[in-house]
């Protein structure tokens, strides 16, 4: 067998080896179980009653349709009975739990998508979508044949794995912390993809942009990531394994010494010092927070905590979950970002409707004006919490100064109230603003004047300035953080910011590049704030430079006409400042 | 005891949506309702008239020929029934 090597986009750097998973949307994650040759019959025992109750599911759910709709809606029932006692399908999964000492739903459930594949291949629309019909009565065995609260729960998986996955989404993402997972490969994506996000958070590699990852991967493939060139290699050959683990060595060596810097002050050489800081989707995140020495937390996405339910999280939730943080991080502060939903993070509790342009619609700050009840619950949540540690609060997306005013006019009627309750907050407590719409940097020098702090958020200032969507792989080459255009828009906020005397923090994924981080260092930024396993290579950058050259290169820099002239020259001035 | 009968005929699917769900529980339902033993050809393809998986397997769209062997004691009446279902749309199938 030769090695497949698949390219796609890089999404987190490292190196991983080892077996595959595919994770398929909406269906179930079976681990591959191995029983014992004693186990077989009783095995195939449990299929057959599972087929059964299944069977008789349908059978009520056919009568049902009939009385409601007619005998005619509920003919298809028909089929799916017939499924379940197809002779071809029961002799397969039969044999292949004997022949193959395989548990009933691992068998049931590879038997099951070899047909889906082979519907989803058919020429005719009509005949593909009957892999719907056998998805549809697949579950229904599953369900049976697995206990129902593991279906979707990783920790049934018995080995650390590579996730392939069309896509992720932030609740995928949610269910997948604490868990053993060595690397990431989806189908779509960009390079500030959710995968991205979660695996530098994780601090795996991730290879995003595969285009056709799930079809060319199965389950239980030996593969190696690299994540740093973005590649895929199926069944590596002897010498590229011995290749990368060398290579992997190397990063584990220079990891180890980037260690001996957690506790060393983010100071450059002529003395100026300043603050990185870790971006947090959890409170279950915190250990890599300090590991890493982080100092604070710049940005907390609270969207979490609304995900992954069917209901909305109480104040009281809410305030035990920051206050929980702020004390975690002290003595150290944590800035909580208000509700950032929309654009490609839904919550199940609240019904949005869809737009055509997620990413411009109803999203962020504007679903919260609309929606001033929970808006109101999350605030007075973060202000009761304020008392607890160094809290500061900003508000997604904000394009303008009508709802910056719009959102300070909430967040004094909450005060108020509080006061008359007389509940206790941080009267100075610091609210500031995210900046990443194009509109908010021309207007930054107005915004400044009423608002404590800047936080860009380059993630989404790089989308909307090069209208490049950010989770479409097909315009993922067009995502340039190094554009001369995002660079302009970078400065401009700074300049604004301090001209006004506010500090500027990033924490778009951008900053936890050393080399784009010393140029937004030389920039100006004051505040750094990233996914805890970049923080230390920042540090080590910063550390090994002078902010007077940072300023100086940075100046040039903007004097350029393309991200990779750009990229070229930071990164040429980086190396030869850089020890080792 | 009776002599068995063995016919063979090609059938086209005439159905606009093919041997779908529907239609191919239907014609399930008729084999096991004449108790015969009937495969369905596909070029090379051959595969056994009670197994619906293997039906849509075949991917039988409209205007397939495929060659339908039947092997039993009512063979040729299951075989007629076999060429009305072959040629009726499926709204005239639903009863």
């Amino acid at each position: 067998m030769s090695e497949i090597v698949l390219k796609g986009i890089p999404a987190a750097p490292g190196i991983a080896y080892g077996p595959t998973f595919i994770l398929d949307k909406g269906e179930f994650i079976v681990p591959k179980r191995s029983i014992s040759t004693l186990e077989v019959d009783s095995e195939i025992a449990r299929f057959e009653e599972s087929v059964n109750n299944a069977r008789r599911e349908i059978h009520i759910l056919k009568d049902k349709i009939a009385l409601d709709l007619g005998p005619g809606h509920a003919q298809i029932f028909d089929a799916h009975l017939l499924v379940l006692q197809d002779m071809t399908l029961i002799n397969a999964v039969t044999t292949g739990i004997r022949e193959g000492n395989l548990s009933a739903e691992y068998v049931f459930f590879v038997t099951i998508r070899k047909f889906v594949e082979a519907f989803t291949k058919m020429p005719d629309e009509y005949l593909r979508e009957r892999a719907a019909d056998v998805n549809d009565i697949s579950k229904r065995v599953l369900k049976h044949l697995m206990d129902e609260s593991k279906l979707h729960d990783l920790d049934s998986l018995q080995d650390d794995l590579i996730i392939v996955a069309h896509d992720l989404s932030p609740s995928d993402a949610v269910s997948m912390y604490n868990k053993k997972i060595k690397g990431f490969l989806t189908d779509i994506g960009g390079r500030t993809s959710h995968t991205a996000i979660l695996a530098k958070s994780l601090g795996v590699p991730a290879v995003v942009g595969l285009k056709d990852a799930t079809l060319r991967i199965s389950n239980q493939d030996d593969v190696i990531i690299d994540g740093l060139k973005g590649l895929v290699i199926i069944d590596p050959s002897p010498s590229t394994k011995e290749l990368y683990i060398k290579e992997q060595n190397k990063i584990t060596a220079s990891l180890e010494k980037l260690d001996d810097l957690k506790d060393l002050p983010t100071q450059s050489l002529d003395g100026k010092t300043l603050a990185i800081m870790a971006n947090l989707e959890l409170s279950s995140e915190i250990p890599s927070v300090r590991k890493y020495g982080a100092e604070g937390v710049g940005l907390y996405r609270t969207e979490f905590l609304y995900m992954n339910r069917m209901d909305l999280p109480s104040e009281e939730e809410q305030y035990l979950a920051y206050s929980d943080v702020a004390r975690a991080v002290s003595p150290f502060g944590v800035t909580i970002r208000t509700l950032d939903i929309g654009g490609d993070k839904f919550i199940s509790s609240v019904q949005i409707p869809k737009d055509m342009t997620p990413f411009l619609g109803n999203r962020a700050i504007r679903f919260c004006l609309d929606r001033p009840d929970i808006f109101k619950t999350q605030i007075r949540a973060i202000l009761r919490a304020s008392v607890h540690g160094k809290i500061q609060m900003m508000y997604p997306m904000i394009s303008g100064i009508g709802e910056l005013r719009q959102a300070n006019a909430i967040l004094e009627q909450v005060k108020g109230s509080l006061k008359d309750e007389k509940i206790a907050f941080d009267e100075k407590m610091k609210v500031g603003i995210m900046i990443e719409v194009p509109a908010a940097v021309m207007t930054s020098e107005v915004l400044a004047r009423e608002t404590d702090f800047f936080s860009i958020g380059t993630n989404d200032l790089i989308q909307y300035t090069l209208a490049v969507d950010r989770v479409n792989e097909k315009t993922a080459h067009l995502y340039e953080p190094s554009h001369p255009a995002v660079l302009k828009m970078i400065q401009k906020t700074i300049d604004a910011g301090h001209n006004e005397g506010i500090p500027v923090a990033i924490c778009g994924e951008m900053a936890s590049d050393p080399m784009l981080a010393f140029l937004l260092f030389g920039m100006g930024i004051d505040e750094f704030s990233m996914s805890a396993a970049s923080i230390l290579a920042v540090k080590r950058m910063i550390r090994s430079v002078k902010l007077q050259d940072a300023q100086r290169m940075a100046y040039e820099a903007l004097q350029l006409v393309t991200g990779q002239e750009v990229e070229e020259f930071v990164g040429g001035r980086l190396r030869s400042l850089l020890p080792g | 005891m009776m002599v068995m009968d063995k016919i063979e005929k090609d059938l086209v699917v005439v159905n606009k949506k093919g041997m779908h769900a529907r239609p191919a529980a239907i014609f399930v339902s008729l084999v096991e309702k004449f108790g015969v033993n009937v495969t369905l050809a596909k070029g090379e393809e051959v595969i056994n008239g009670k197994s619906i998986m293997g039906i849509l397997m075949l991917g039988a769209v409209e205007g397939t020929v495929l060659k339908v062997t039947v092997d039993g004691e009512r063979a040729l009446d299951a075989m007629s029934e076999f060429e009305k279902f072959f040629n009726k749309q499926e709204e005239e199938l639903v009863s």
